[in-house]
């Protein structure tokens, strides 16, 4: 085939001194670098005691990074156990957690999959690169399940808007996004921004892929079937992305006076490898079609993608899921840089490759698929029945291991666990004491303040520079409360997802944080009229080895695995990113969660903006003073202290039943909910989107009425004909309603406090990102 | 009668072809996929270049997609009369190709830019937009990070002057193109480039409007016989 002949890899490869298992025999003493690996001492023993010897440079690459944090999830496994434990009975979930992501059933036979993933580090380094290699990587974690991938978002985390560092991250991540997502041809449909000292250099870049697939397309992981072959296709490798493996290329395992490197005497250990990967989105783009191609064709028994740690990963991951043996010749993978020692080929995370078994029988055919596509496609192994994962190097063996205990066996750690020294002076700092707006004049500062404030102004200069119409079946994208993707265009059955984080809540209290952020993310679907149904997320924290943190991240993992169990929707994936810290400093904690809902006929769905004029504005739920960790305290006062919002489930729950039937039953012209500003933002934000003004008037208090953040809380906007039905739904379930006024007009007007034009609040809202930025 | 039938070119890294192919379904004619890599236009009665960035954009937005294959077929078809419509990406490989005079460069802002845009259609003649009055407003997603029209000033005041710029911007030039121009056609009216995304704007659940619908129902009328 010309895929595999174009490619034809050298039958022998440069022939520098490789560490065979033999020469691990014969030198049992010889001294490794497993400490500069990140490995401890007693890692290294336990290695040496599954193979009962020394391993070889290859095997300690390959435990090196399998065992590392990222992939082993050492320090966070004993508390994610959780999510399976607490799981709340449901019939929705097809595959659960430990796949590549776990897969939704959403009804006429369709099910979806979703997933968010961090990728902090490299985006910090090299903010497009880092932020676009995000973007690849999940899309490629959901085309491993055998979907088509949809739709995209992502969860941005920065320094504060006016650090000069910020300049430099927030452009360059959002290129990023924009230049890899948009070239994929995936609509991105929503997320966050959101900017706080705590990650101004450790910024957060969460992003997030949904695919959707049949029922009777799922792939799994795994590679069955002695005498199957095993397929590396996609990009060749290259020296992109190798970390600890240049510490193994180095003199270490050169005996002394070999002259082997072919780098002109430059060993690789001065030899300065870009540590972040570079990504190639068209070829993505080709390895998408590609692969569903191949679905379509049933030409795949296995499958999965390349991400961190590479060929390691793959390999270890499919043999350990499959009959549990499997022989790669390393020297036919495809390179970009022909110089790679077998443990840089081993460690290598180029982007854009995939790993499939493929049947022998199948084989021509896929390679054809590859080649229509012109994806490069390389036989490099076949499944065997050993247990053992077995590579060779020049026809000598490098690499012979069970590989049950690369992939799921590693270290397991419970991490000392206390609650951070500051906490309680921080909890009983409640903001209070801070005096508060009082005059009519001081009110309708603090709204346009708000609305201008970095978090709370419009993001119009990030979400433009993204293709949200791709695919065309887009129905509700940012600044909405959620994305939504229609995903039949006959019976009009459709998803919502929303991806939320408070890192301020959960600094105060990590186990209600979590809480917080799940409840705004349920609530934020629900306003869109879809039936929340599961939840992924991704928990980034500081280091696991500060027992601060890992008491934050305990609580948080509790608390999220709580609160799923008592709304009844189950956690289906998730990522972990440790280490997020500046020296000693970590970042807040930030769970980023998010909540995956289901529309029947997305022609059904809510949106947010005030359009119907004469519309009653309605306010579905109770008002509480709760100020502790809310926009106003931050914007005014750079106040961080007190407890956050009170979490309530059960409102949470009864007010999403409200909303989802008023949008069934065609009795809504506008939900959107109250968050992050309260009320005061929620009426900025829907007045500017339809270009309709409110007048209002407030219950209470006026101060708490429109800035308080208690939860569970939406404005509905109804026809007056349909208010005796909206509010008697809401009385059937439990939800207060109060009637705030009537749409209409050019105004936020405010009945004896304060009248405020839409153009004013529009500039206030839109000029801070340019300002900034531009 | 059957229905007109409309072809759609996939080239590699294309993006909006499935789109361009519904709303030409919902325009009431047959769409059929064509793929870069044959010589062949299957007796389509009209030919659509779709959005995206294909061959990534690599060297120059539709710089490499001008060497396909079906591009060879295209070209004789277009100068014989086929109706032939780019968009965006589209649009930029028409220009390549020279079947469309100009070029499309980087953005003025430099970033890639998705907006709904107000456009004026300044030409209802051609096979592409005779659905539309003259001078009639819609609004039509625009979406791309090499928009920006230019042109000499000799090839910028022959299209004024004989009616060929289509459609302009209204309210705000979202790319810097030359003389607001959204997009062009050749002097018989047959090739069309455009780099708002019509096919964004047929059906207003997931458009911002319909206003696209008439790019695709002006030809499928014109290919109905009287």
């Amino acid at each position: 085939m010309s895929s595999e002949g174009s490619n034809s890899p050298k039958e022998t490869r440069t022939s520098f001194d490789v560490d065979t298992v033999a020469s691990a025999l014969q030198t049992p003493d010889h001294p490794q670098p497993y400490a500069e690996l990140g490995m401890k001492e007693e890692e290294y023993e336990r290695v040496r005691e599954i193979l009962g010897r020394r391993p070889t440079s290859a095997e300690l690459a390959i435990y090196s990074v399998m065992w590392s944090e990222h992939c082993s999830y050492k320090s966070s496994k004993v508390h994610l156990r959780q999510f399976g434990e607490k799981a709340p009975e449901t019939d929705v979930l097809l595959v659960g957690m430990g796949e590549n992501a776990g897969v939704v059933d959403v009804g006429q036979g369709l099910a979806v999959t979703f997933k968010v993933e961090s990728h902090n580090h490299p985006s910090y380094v090299e903010p497009h690169q880092g932020a676009a290699t995000g973007v690849g990587g999940i899309v490629r974690d959901i085309i491993s399940m055998g979907a088509r991938p949809v739709a995209v978002m992502d969860s941005l985390r920065f320094g504060p808007a006016d650090a000069p560092d910020t300049r430099r991250v927030l452009p360059g991540v959002v290129s990023g996004i924009s230049s890899y997502g948009n070239k994929l041809g995936l609509p991105n449909i929503g997320g966050e921004t959101v900017f706080d000292r705590t990650y101004l250099a450790n910024p957060l870049v969460n992003a997030l892929c949904i695919g959707v697939l049949k029922h009777e397309d799922i792939k799994l992981a795994a590679a069955p079937g002695p005498g199957n072959k095993v397929i590396l296709f996609g990009a060749r490798t290259g020296g992109d992305g190798i970390g600890g493996a240049s510490v193994l290329a180095s003199d270490t395992f050169e005996d002394p006076g070999v002259a082997g490197r072919s780098h002109g005497g430059e060993n690789t250990a001065q030899k300065k490898r870009p540590a972040v990967q570079v990504g190639d989105p068209f070829l993505e783009k080709l390895l998408i079609e590609c692969c569903l191609e191949l679905f379509g064709e049933d030409l795949v028994v296995g499958i999965q993608d390349l991400g961190a740690a590479g060929v390691s990963c793959a390999t270890t991951e499919l043999a350990a899921a499959g009959t549990g043996g499997m022989l790669v010749d390393l020297n036919k993978v495809p390179l970009r840089d022909e110089t790679l020692r077998p443990e840089e080929i081993l460690m290598s995370e180029s982007q854009e490759r995939m790993m499939a078994v493929v049947t022998p029988a199948n084989v021509e055919r896929f390679l054809a698929v590859c080649d229509k596509w012109e994806i490069p496609a390389t036989v490099i192994g076949e499944v065997t029945d050993h247990g053992r994962l077995v590579m060779t190097w020049n026809g000598d063996v490098i690499v012979d291991l069970p590989p049950g205990t690369a992939a799921d066996e590693g270290p397991v750690y419970e991490r000392p666990i206390s609650p951070p020294q500051g906490l309680p002076s921080m909890q009983a700092d409640t903001p209070g004491h801070l005096p508060r707006p009082s005059t009519p004049a001081d009110l309708r500062n603090t709204v346009l303040w708000l609305a201008g404030s970095p978090n709370l102004a419009s993001k119009e200069w990030v979400t433009t520079q993204y293709d949200r119409y791709v695919l065309g079946n887009t129905v509700l994208a940012m600044p909405e409360d959620a994305g939504t993707i229609r995903l039949d265009d006959e019976s009009g059955l459709g998803v919502s997802l929303s991806l939320d984080g408070n890192g301020r809540y959960a600094k105060l209290d990590p186990y209600a944080g979590a809480q917080l952020a799940l409840s705004e993310a349920y609530r934020n679907v629900a306003a869109t009229g879809a039936r929340p149904l599961a939840v992924t997320n991704c928990l980034n924290f500081g280091s696991p080895e500060d027992p601060g943190v890992m008491w934050e991240f305990a609580q948080a993992v509790e608390g999220l695995a709580d609160a799923c169990q008592a709304l009844g929707i189950p956690v289906t994936g998730g990522n972990v990113s440790f280490y997020n810290q500046t020296g000693t400093t970590p970042i807040n904690p930030t769970p980023v969660i998010g909540v995956l809902g289901v529309h029947e006929d997305v022609r059904r769905r809510s949106g947010m903006a005030f359009t119907s004029d004469g519309a009653s504005l309605l306010l579905l739920g109770e008002t509480r003073e709760e100020f502790g960790g809310s926009e106003w305290a931050h914007v005014v006062y750079d106040h961080l202290g007190g407890l956050p919002p009170l979490v309530d489930l059960r409102a949470e729950a009864a007010l999403a039943s409200v909303l989802i039937n008023g949008a069934r039953d065609g009795l809504l012209t506008a939900a959107h909910d109250l968050s992050d500003g309260g009320l005061s933002q929620t009426l900025v934000e829907s007045c500017l989107r339809g270009g309709l003004g409110v007048r209002i008037t407030l219950p209470g208090d006026p101060f708490v009425a429109l800035f308080s953040e208690s939860v569970a809380r939406a404005v509905v906007a109804v026809r007056p004909n349909n208010e005796g039905k909206v509010v008697a739904l809401a009385e059937a379930a439990g939800v207060p309603v109060t009637r705030l006024g009537t749409i209409g007009g050019d105004t936020l007007a405010v009945e004896g406090l304060f009248e405020i034009p839409l153009h004013e609040l529009r500039d206030a809202h839109t000029g801070t990102f340019p300002r900034f930025l531009d | 009668m059957s229905a007109a039938r409309v072809g759609v070119i996939t080239f590699p890294g294309s993006l909006d072809d499935q789109d361009a192919a519904r709303a030409v379904q919902i325009a009431g004619a047959e769409p059929v996929a064509l793929w870069h890599a044959d010589h062949d236009l299957q007796g389509v009665d009209a030919v659509i270049l779709p959005g995206g960035f294909s061959y990534g954009d690599y060297l120059r937005a539709g710089a490499i997609a001008r060497f396909a294959a079906i591009m060879d077929e295209v070209v004789p078809a277009a100068k014989d009369g086929l109706p032939v419509l780019g968009i965006c990406n589209g649009f930029q490989v028409l220009c390549e190709s020279h079947l469309l005079p100009g070029a499309l460069v980087p953005n003025a802002g430099r970033h890639f830019v998705c907006r709904d845009q107000r456009l004026r259609i300044e030409n209802a003649g051609t096979r592409w937009t005779s659905e539309y009055t003259e001078g009639q407003e819609v609004v039509i997603p625009v979406k791309n990070a090499d928009g920006r029209y230019v042109a000499d000033a000799d090839t910028l005041a022959e299209l004024a002057d004989s009616g060929r710029i289509i459609a302009r911007y209204l309210d705000l030039n979202p790319n810097g193109s030359l003389d607001d121009i959204a997009g062009i056609a050749n002097e018989a009216g047959n090739v069309v480039g455009l780099m708002p995304h019509p096919e964004h704007a047929v059906d207003s659940l997931t458009g911002p409007t319909t206003d696209g619908l008439g790019f695709f129902t002006s030809i499928v009328k014109g290919l109905i016989p009287a």
